[in-house]
């Protein structure tokens, strides 16, 4: 039986040698000297972040003399309200949202249909059917066929040539056959016997008991749309169609230049030079608050697909 | 349906046995011969949960083999706007055009090299911080290390190139520390002699936390009594790890780095586009972004294919490869 454990990884790790018989005057050196390098990871870790988060809220003249490092100097809000102003970003912003989500139902869909389907291990063809799936993970099309293949079928410049190719991640799909495959088949079989279809028992007994696993996909799922930007960036050919990621990755790719994100000229002299980090900050918020209380759902989503995987 | 077969089997066949099923059957799901009767057993007990698998099959078909069927451009002229699978056979012409062309050498030896220093730097990194993290006592400060090495993993590559153009700008903290040692600015994202340091460390920042996971929970499967064991020959601490954590583990590294080298060609491609610009291209450029350039941005969609063909079989016969060596040599193996 497979179980959404965090806890293992989160709380168990038993030092080896816990018990401490023998605490040697070497070992008591390495963890000093452990600690200390994992606080450097630490450090290191969170430096660049608290440095973009310290430059979103400086003033001009401190962040041109190279002046801000971890704590905001001339402390003010105007890039902030420039920004929060800006049509085009709540435009993009609004794309991010709607096309995280209609591609995450699209993909919930999908995979907990085949992973289900996959589950059953008396099936015939099963093994045919894992194989499609397995295949795509070693050997894919390639960009060229796949962007020819969506302009093709007229994809381009909707919300589709999102959603339809990313539909299934093989990935996620093991992990939720491997969730499937250790529920309990006594229940299923005590449905059938009361008379459910497939599909009834699929929705009123399997996916009731699947609820930890389905967040956890959901999860997957939609911060993989959330963060990605290739996509939308090869098949938008219209700067408000963009998600937000794009919004900002032409912030980037303009250096200092915001007329290329929807500023007009007047405004874009008026915005700070710390537009680049304010975005950053207001795209990665939503990522930020959630991940505290989603982190460990995350955790025992990869460890369930290595079981399989 | 000629011209599809032709292009079929060399992917397939290179491939270990079953593939070839795997490819031609969401075609004709039927198609087994000679278990009729268990077939139409199956489909007639079975056929509601056949039907949940339609859609998914559908969109294999469409999203993932057709792809790889479209990839008979490398070998046909294809126009935007005409047919998928193009217009005219040109045989190797587009192989023969890159073959000779000294840029591609060019991209091809940067990804070589790039993705040799993301292996070497990235694959045991994740090992070490996962044995650092199994020796810290107190939970809380585990759980802490944990869940701030995690966080780079859930930020968009957008952002991660953000992050590293302010780290490294002109005003960023990286110059404010060369200032205060004396030393002049360095415009980092603008030298090619850079860049690879650049690419490998923010790789590095974004992976190595959250690669510790899997060898976390490979840790906790470590029996204890084989500690116990091997305190009782007298092993130290340095003597248990090599000799007990290290095998414990051997499964997880294997496999993964498995999976590393069969994504060894395609290294980071959406962060290189990012990152790089026209002044580092003689060692940013390669060949993902080579053929992004060639095809997309150019039109010269034939020959990014015949680019994207040779760059996926590569990939394909590097995981095989690395898979069955594995398994002759230390057991494991993906499949």
């Amino acid at each position: 039986m497979v179980t959404l454990d965090t806890s293992a990884i989160i709380d168990k790790t038993p030092p080896p040698a816990a018990t401490g018989i023998r605490t040697s005057r070497g070992y008591r050196v390495f963890q000093v000297v452990n600690t200390v390098i994992l606080l450097g990871v630490v450090v290191v870790t969170l430096y660049p972040i608290v440095n973009i988060v310290a430059r979103s809220f400086s003033g001009d003249g401190y962040i041109r003399s190279g002046k801000v490092n971890l704590w905001p100097r001339g402390f003010n809000l105007t890039t902030y309200k420039a920004v929060m102003t800006n049509a085009m970003f709540w435009t993009d912003y609004r794309n991010t949202v709607v096309y995280t989500v209609v591609a995450t139902v699209v993909a919930m869909v999908l995979t907990t249909c085949y992973a289900y389907v996959l589950s059953k291990k008396d099936l015939r063809g099963r093994g045919v059917l894992v194989g499609v799936a397995v295949f795509t993970m070693f050997f894919s099309g390639g960009l060229i066929p796949n962007y020819v293949l969506v302009t093709t079928l007229g994809l381009k410049n909707s919300v589709w040539a999102i959603a339809l190719p990313n539909a299934i991640s093989v990935f996620n799909l093991l992990v939720m056959k491997a969730f499937f495959e250790g529920l309990p088949q006594e229940l299923e079989e005590a449905a059938a016997i009361d008379g459910l279809s497939t599909y009834g028992t699929l929705w009123r007994v399997v996916l009731p008991l699947s609820k930890a696993v389905l967040a956890t996909m959901v999860l997957f799922y939609a911060v993989s749309f959330w963060n990605s930007w290739f996509t939308a960036f090869l098949y938008m050919d219209h700067s408000d169609l963009m998600p937000v990621t794009v919004y900002l990755r032409n912030l980037i790719a303009g250096a200092t230049n915001a007329t290329s994100v929807g500023f007009s000229e007047a405004d874009a002299t008026a915005v700070g030079a710390n537009i680049q980090a304010v975005t950053i900050v207001l795209t990665t918020l939503p990522i930020l608050v959630v991940y505290p209380f989603v982190q460990r759902y995350f955790v025992s989503g990869v460890t369930l697909g290595a079981v399989k995987g | 349906m000629s011209t599809i077969r032709t292009v079929d089997p060399p992917p397939g066949a290179s491939g270990a046995g079953g593939r070839k099923s795997a490819r031609t059957r969401p075609r004709k799901p039927r198609g087994a011969t000679g278990t009729k009767r268990t077939w139409r057993q199956a489909l007639r007990r079975d056929w509601q949960l056949y039907s949940l698998a339609v859609l998914p099959l559908v969109f294999f078909a469409v999203f993932r083999y057709l792809p790889m069927i479209g990839n008979i451009i490398a070998f046909r002229r294809y126009h935007p706007g005409g047919s998928m699978f193009g217009d005219e056979w040109v045989g190797w012409r587009y192989f023969k055009l890159f073959w000779h062309d000294p840029s591609f050498w060019h991209v091809f030896t940067n990804t070589l090299v790039m993705g040799v220093l993301t292996l070497i730097v990235c694959f045991p990194m994740p090992i070490v911080l996962a044995l650092l993290l199994n020796e810290v006592r107190s939970r809380k400060f585990k759980r802490l290390v944990q869940s701030v090495s995690y966080l780079p993993h859930f930020l968009s590559t957008v952002i991660v190139a953000g992050v590293v153009m302010q780290f490294l700008a002109a005003d960023g903290p990286v110059n404010q520390a060369l200032h205060h040692l004396g030393h002049k600015d360095i415009l980092f994202i603008q030298q090619p002699g850079w860049f690879r340091s650049i690419y490998v460390s923010s790789e590095l920042w974004q992976t190595v936390g959250w690669g510790t996971i899997l060898y976390l929970a490979a840790l906790t499967t470590i029996d204890d009594n084989l500690y116990e064991a091997a305190r009782i020959d007298g092993a130290n601490r340095w003597r248990q790890t090599w000799h007990v954590t290290l095998p414990g583990i051997r499964p997880t590294m294997v496999t993964l780095l498995i999976l590393n080298i069969g994504t060894f060609m395609a290294v980071g491609f959406e962060k290189i586009l990012l990152l790089y610009n026209p002044l580092t291209y003689p060692t940013a450029d390669v060949v993902s972004t080579y053929l992004y350039r060639m095809g997309v941005v150019s039109n010269n969609f034939s020959y990014a294919a015949a680019i994207g063909l040779f760059e996926s079989l590569i990939g394909l016969v590097l995981i095989v490869s690395a898979n069955r060596i594995s398994r002759r040599t230390v057991g494991t193996s993906l499949w």
